[in-house]
């Protein structure tokens, strides 16, 4: 059998405040399979967030292992991690962070500037992935003309533009009403049907994890099962 | 910037959205290069006027030690030394080209003011004016040798009352008659009054010129003229080229200058950087989020810490732009004012160089790179966790 996609032994995470050692996360260990849509639940506090944030490469690790596709991101310098990052994962917020002075085209083309695509082949793939979110027609719209929903799905275009392993969610419907936030979630199972997309999605609403094939749940930075 | 990977397009646009901050801040660094670069223009045109004053080919010799024509003294004895030295050119009709000059300063008043000024009273041989080719006369006419005529300088007859064509000025016991304007190619000749050497010798009782000016067979002999000068010990003279005897002239003042301009483009160039550290400060908090995300998505440290500095140079850029745009009008202003070196009046404008655009430009950029540069440094260095939870 294939290793996991995700692999997290003994995971631990600390935060010091003033010279207080304060625990996020204690002993956490997680296999997440390649093409799986995981909702990690939880009440605030529990680490939920903490973990998606680890597993993103945006934050790291206090002791543990964390392998992602054989490779060990916690010993990544944090320029090696920005590389990785760019290259893995696709980040979807609550609040879409999407940039105000760049219109939807161009938020989408963000993350490509990263690459070494030719400006043809860029256009070629904003507008398709534009396309598959249903916003050919709102490409040169700012993103403050734009509804909650659509620019929820212009982030969901930038997450999945330049092809990642992995989608991070976090909260991806917290900020949005019940219509919208049905459409985001259908789009993120069809990317996990259709595309075989990883999906790691951080929610606190019962409706959105059930969109999810698997429920891992968090208490004090513990796992209550999984 | 090799870092650079955020568009051009995301800074512009920043810049573009916070138009009043945006203005706002230039226009304090726009003030600033307004400053800086007056102080340069006005060096600058106050070079221009004493090296135009002086040509390469001539020579003015003086009294060993003095530094001006004021203070120096030529016997006849001597001058006609020099007249017959070999290096001195000969005109058409084969004599010497040479002045022998005698200068005086005489108490005028301004329009416009009741307190006198200075002005220099050059007393030119008749080939004076050959030795000059920047200067000619633009209205009336030459004055007579042997006569008491004078004619003036364009800056003198621009701003004295007394001193227009047909008018009289009362010194040394004489009335003297104004018969001609010259125009000396805005050099120092047009903050002076001219007039026929021996008759202001005459009524100023002075048996001595006060310099000698000719013009060299050609320039590369200066060096032996040097030193034909210094071999006789009759000629207690110090010999040195027109063009570098004015800029010499000029040298005092020209400090001043700076000097009083680099301290005030200091003091204001600080606070100019503080506004617009200020500037980005803010822009910095209030995209927090973005930093966090831009990161996120695999843009690093130096991306951020180079559009933010972008931004901040591009602040510079407008304003340098802006400072020097209202600086080229200075260009019509003409300024006299003292030149204490010579205890004289000089004339000179505003002169704006190529030099001096880029230099001032390079300035407002620095301006901008200063202030921008810990603002800038505080975006990369947030952690990306932390800012994005500032969403």
């Amino acid at each position: 059998m294939n290793p996991p996609l995700v692999e997290i032994r003994n995971l631990v995470k600390t935060y010091t405040r003033g010279d207080q050692a304060v625990p996020v996360l204690r002993d956490i260990s997680l296999n997440i399979e390649r093409g799986d849509f995981i909702s990690l639940m939880g009440p605030s506090g529990s680490g939920k967030s903490t973990l998606l944030n680890l597993i993103a490469g945006i934050d790291k690790p206090t002791a543990g292992i964390l392998r992602i596709d054989g490779e060990d991101i916690s010993k990544l310098t944090e320029g090696e991690l920005a590389d990785w990052r760019a290259s893995n994962i696709g980040f979807i917020f609550q609040f879409y962070n999407l940039m105000p002075v760049l219109t939807a085209y161009e938020n989408v083309e963000l993350p490509l500037l990263l690459t070494n695509l030719s400006k043809a082949e860029r256009r070629e793939r904003i507008e398709m992935t534009l396309g598959m979110v249903g916003l050919t027609e709102r490409m040169d719209h700012y993103p403050n003309e734009l509804s909650g929903g659509q620019q929820q799905r212009v982030a969901i275009a930038r997450a999945i533009v330049t092809d990642p392993t992995i989608l991070v969610c976090d909260e991806p419907t917290g900020d949005l009403d019940k219509q919208s936030a049905t459409d985001v979630l259908n789009m993120l199972k069809e990317l996990n049907d259709r595309l075989g997309k990883t999906i790691i999605m951080v929610t606190h609403d019962a409706h959105a994890a059930e969109a999810a094939r698997r429920m891992v749940h968090l208490e004090k930075g513990e796992l209550l099962d999984g | 910037m090799i870092a650079m990977k955020i568009p051009f397009s995301y800074i512009f646009r920043n810049l573009w959205t916070r138009k009043l901050t945006t203005f706002l801040t230039a226009s304090g660094m726009a003030l600033v290069v307004f400053v800086f670069a007056a102080v340069l223009m006005l060096d600058a045109g106050l070079k221009k006027t004493m090296v135009g004053t002086g040509s390469l080919d001539n020579v003015l010799l003086i009294r060993a030690g003095s530094e001006t024509e004021i203070q120096s003294g030529v016997s006849r004895e001597q001058a006609a030394l020099i007249e017959a030295l070999p290096q001195v050119a000969r005109s058409q009709t084969g004599d010497p080209m040479i002045s022998k000059e005698s200068m005086v300063l005489i108490s005028l008043v301004k329009s416009g003011q009741d307190k006198g000024s200075n002005v220099v009273t050059r007393g030119v041989s008749p080939m004076g004016l050959e030795l000059r080719p920047q200067v000619r006369m633009i209205e009336g006419r030459m004055f007579r040798p042997g006569s008491s005529e004078l004619v003036v300088g364009r800056s003198i007859n621009r701003e004295f009352d007394g001193a227009q064509i047909g008018q009289t000025i009362r010194f040394a016991q004489r009335e003297w008659t104004i018969v001609g304007v010259f125009d000396a190619g805005n050099s120092a000749f047009d903050s002076e009054i001219w007039g026929d050497v021996e008759q202001l010798m005459q009524a100023f009782r002075r048996l001595n010129y006060s310099s000698t000016l000719i013009k060299l067979a050609s320039s590369d002999r200066y060096d032996s003229m040097v030193a034909d000068v210094k071999a006789d010990v009759r000629l207690t003279l110090d010999a040195k080229r027109e063009q570098l005897f004015y800029e010499d002239q000029s040298r005092a003042l020209s400090a001043f200058i700076t000097i009083l301009g680099n301290v005030l483009t200091v003091i204001f160039s600080i606070g100019a950087m503080i506004g617009a550290a200020i500037t980005m400060y803010s822009s910095v908090a209030m995209r927090t989020a973005e930093i966090g995300t831009l990161r996120a998505l695999g843009f690093r440290r130096p991306s951020i810490l180079a559009a933010f500095l972008s931004e901040s140079l591009m602040l510079g850029l407008v304003g340098g732009v802006v400072g020097l745009f209202f600086a080229t009008f200075l260009q019509a202003i003409t300024i006299s004012t003292l030149n204490f070196q010579s205890f004289s009046q000089l004339a000179f404008s505003f002169t704006l160089t190529p030099k001096i655009v880029v230099i001032t430009l390079i300035f407002a950029m620095v301006m901008g790179f200063v202030g921008g540069f810990l603002p800038a440094l505080r975006a990369s260095r947030m952690r990306i966790v932390d800012s994005l939870r500032a969403a």
